[in-house]
């Protein structure tokens, strides 16, 4: 086990350099700078144009530009922003815990209705409901969610009233009661996480249903029917509990999906998390947070993974033991 | 031929069609604009109704069509082709070429996609061209690894090793015997991966980093539409089917393909 967790960490490792590497270059090689921005400008003289480029480091050969960023990067310093001068890392943390939110909400709906759509599509094979479940399903990998997003803002929103559709918090947040703010904020947060849980909970259910299908021909099921057992007993103690195993690995590998997912439509939202505060930094060319974003999500996505790896060890006792 | 494979067939057939015939069909200049006209509902002059511009929605619905099929198929041919053989190479070679393409894998799929492409589109001129390459060369991994675990359990067949003890090169074996045994599955890859490169698409010029206006494409329309939505929601409503259906029509041929040749749902 102990072994196992070691290699595990090395492979994490080499994984997060490979990470900063891609990141970085990308950035870096891709044509425009950042000092171009100024040039549109005519207020900005030679002069404080130079000092800029010598103040970011931009006149550095990249290679050494890359290690200097990589150093600081072990101490959680991305510079600061091009913008507004603020530190990278503090501009991600504040966002940071409202993505984590959003996505922490989703990966819960998308295991939790997953699994249970999935049983009840196997349970109910070849039947109406089965058909319903699967015509969701279709949808889900069909609809381009920035479309359903507007469409729910508009009958929600607009037309019904009912939700709010932009933000975390309402105008009059701080003159609420405390279980006022929390209301206020399910309230903002029910479309973001519906929207952001479609594409994951249509392949989770897809998964569920055809694996739960697969174990009902197995010997070890037949053999609990026809020693009596009942069959509630039989789907969630016997046979879910086979399918859960790769349940596991296959959220940790929905991560990125959802984190991509929440650039397009935080924006639409215009939900304070970090998915619009990188399409923001994308469209201005923000450098410094641009690659603090990518690393972090990235990161995110890699620690995300290894946990899967560590619970589907400690759930599946033929590799603990092995 | 089932069920699922045929609509699926129909569907991508009938807009193979009109992205080929779009010149023809549609009734108006896509990006002739009539001021008189403006944000007029959907008629038997203008079927899909106008844009803000007085633009005839269904003309520009029509136009988009082959946009966003050609930007399926060109990317994803980039990513399949890519993805086919990093999988082939390193689940034949194994040892340290494998480790190697496998952790460059595991780099890729670390990045949310979106947020890659986006990267990249935002510092490239967003052109289709860019926006096929970029796309293409995103999504190969989750093929690659696929291909891989196949090619592990196959390499160790007896016709494999037969061939090898016959003397036959790596690149022979790897074409002629162990490529035609995972050509379906990295089909079924191709058609489920246009849909969804289409839909990236879409998300791009949806967020003015794809077709740049005014050629138009189902993205965009969506974009200018979504500042009318209140007074003109036929602006919104018929490019998101037009990508919904097209998308639907890929995947249900994906699905098709996967129920006929019974191939196990695995995450592509």
């Amino acid at each position: 086990m102990i072994r196992l967790l070691i290699s595990r960490i090395i492979v994490l490792f080499i994984t997060f350099i490979g990470i900063t590497l891609i990141t970085f270059f990308i950035v870096n090689i891709s044509p425009g700078k950042p000092q171009d921005v100024y040039d549109m400008s005519a207020k900005i003289s030679y002069e404080a144009k130079e000092r800029l480029i010598k103040l970011y480091g931009l006149d550095k050969p990249i290679h050494i530009r890359y290690f200097d960023w990589l150093k600081r990067l072990f101490f959680l310093d991305f510079g600061n922003s091009f913008k507004d001068d603020k530190p990278v890392i503090k501009k991600i943390l504040e966002r940071l815990p409202a993505t984590l939110l959003l996505n922490i909400l989703s990966l819960g709906i998308i295991f939790v209705l997953g699994c249970l759509f999935g049983i009840l599509a196997s349970i109910y094979h070849g039947k109406i409901f089965d058909k319903i479940i699967t015509i969701i399903i279709f949808l889900g990998y069909s609809l381009p969610k920035y479309w359903i997003a507007i469409l729910c803002m508009v009958l929600f929103g607009i037309k019904l009233g009912w939700l709010p559709i932009s933000g975390l918090r309402s105008v009059n947040y701080d003159y609420l009661l405390w279980y006022e703010k929390i209301f206020d904020i399910i309230k903002h947060l029910i479309l973001p996480v519906i929207i952001a849980s479609i594409g994951g909970l249509a392949g989770l259910t897809q998964y569920v249903r055809g694996n739960m299908l697969e174990q009902l021909n197995s010997e070890y099921v037949k053999f609990a029917k026809s020693k009596g057992t009942k069959s509630f007993r039989i789907i969630f103690f016997h046979m879910f509990r086979n399918v859960l195993i790769p349940v596991v690995t296959i959220i940790g590998l929905s991560l990125p999906e959802l984190i991509g997912g929440g650039f397009i439509f935080e924006t639409i939202f215009s939900y304070p998390g970090m998915g619009r505060l990188g399409y923001e930094a994308i469209m201005s060319r923000d450098y410094p947070l641009i690659m603090g974003i990518g690393t972090i999500t990235a990161v995110l996505t890699l620690l995300g993974n290894f946990i899967a790896d560590i619970v589907y060890v400690y759930v599946d006792p033929r590799i603990r033991y092995k | 031929m089932n069920k699922t494979l045929k609509i699926g067939i129909i569907i991508i057939g009938l807009f193979l069609l009109v992205g080929i015939f779009a010149k023809h069909i549609s009734p108006k200049n896509p990006v002739q604009q009539n001021l008189l006209e403006r944000l007029q509902p959907p008629s038997s002059k203008h079927f899909f109704g106008t844009d803000e511009l007085g633009r005839d929605v269904f003309s520009r619905v029509i136009n988009s069509t082959m946009v966003s099929l050609s930007v399926g198929i060109i990317s994803v041919s980039i990513s399949v082709f890519l993805g086919t053989i990093v999988g082939l190479v390193a689940g034949y070679y194994g040892k340290k070429i494998d480790i190697i393409l496998m952790r460059i894998v595991d780099i890729v799929l670390c990045f949310p996609t979106f947020f890659l492409i986006l990267m990249v589109i935002a510092f490239l001129k967003p052109n289709i061209y860019n926006i096929m390459i970029v796309i293409g060369l995103t999504s190969w991994p989750g093929l690659a690894r696929y291909v891989r675990a196949e090619v592990l359990s196959i390499r160790e067949r007896e016709y494999v090793l037969s061939a090898k003890l016959a003397g036959l090169g790596s690149s022979k074996i790897i074409f002629y015997h162990i490529l035609p045994n995972v050509i379906v599955p990295v089909i079924i890859n191709f058609t489920l991966g246009i849909g969804s490169a289409i839909l990236i698409e879409s998300a791009l010029s949806f967020l003015g980093l794809g077709i740049q206006p005014p050629q138009p494409s189902w993205g965009n329309i969506l974009a200018s539409g979504k500042d009318y939505i209140h007074i003109a929601w036929w602006l919104s409503l018929f490019p998101g089917m037009a990508i919904f259906i097209t998308v639907m029509g890929f995947n249900l041929v994906g699905e098709g393909l996967r129920q006929k040749f019974n191939i196990k749902e695995k995450k592509l």
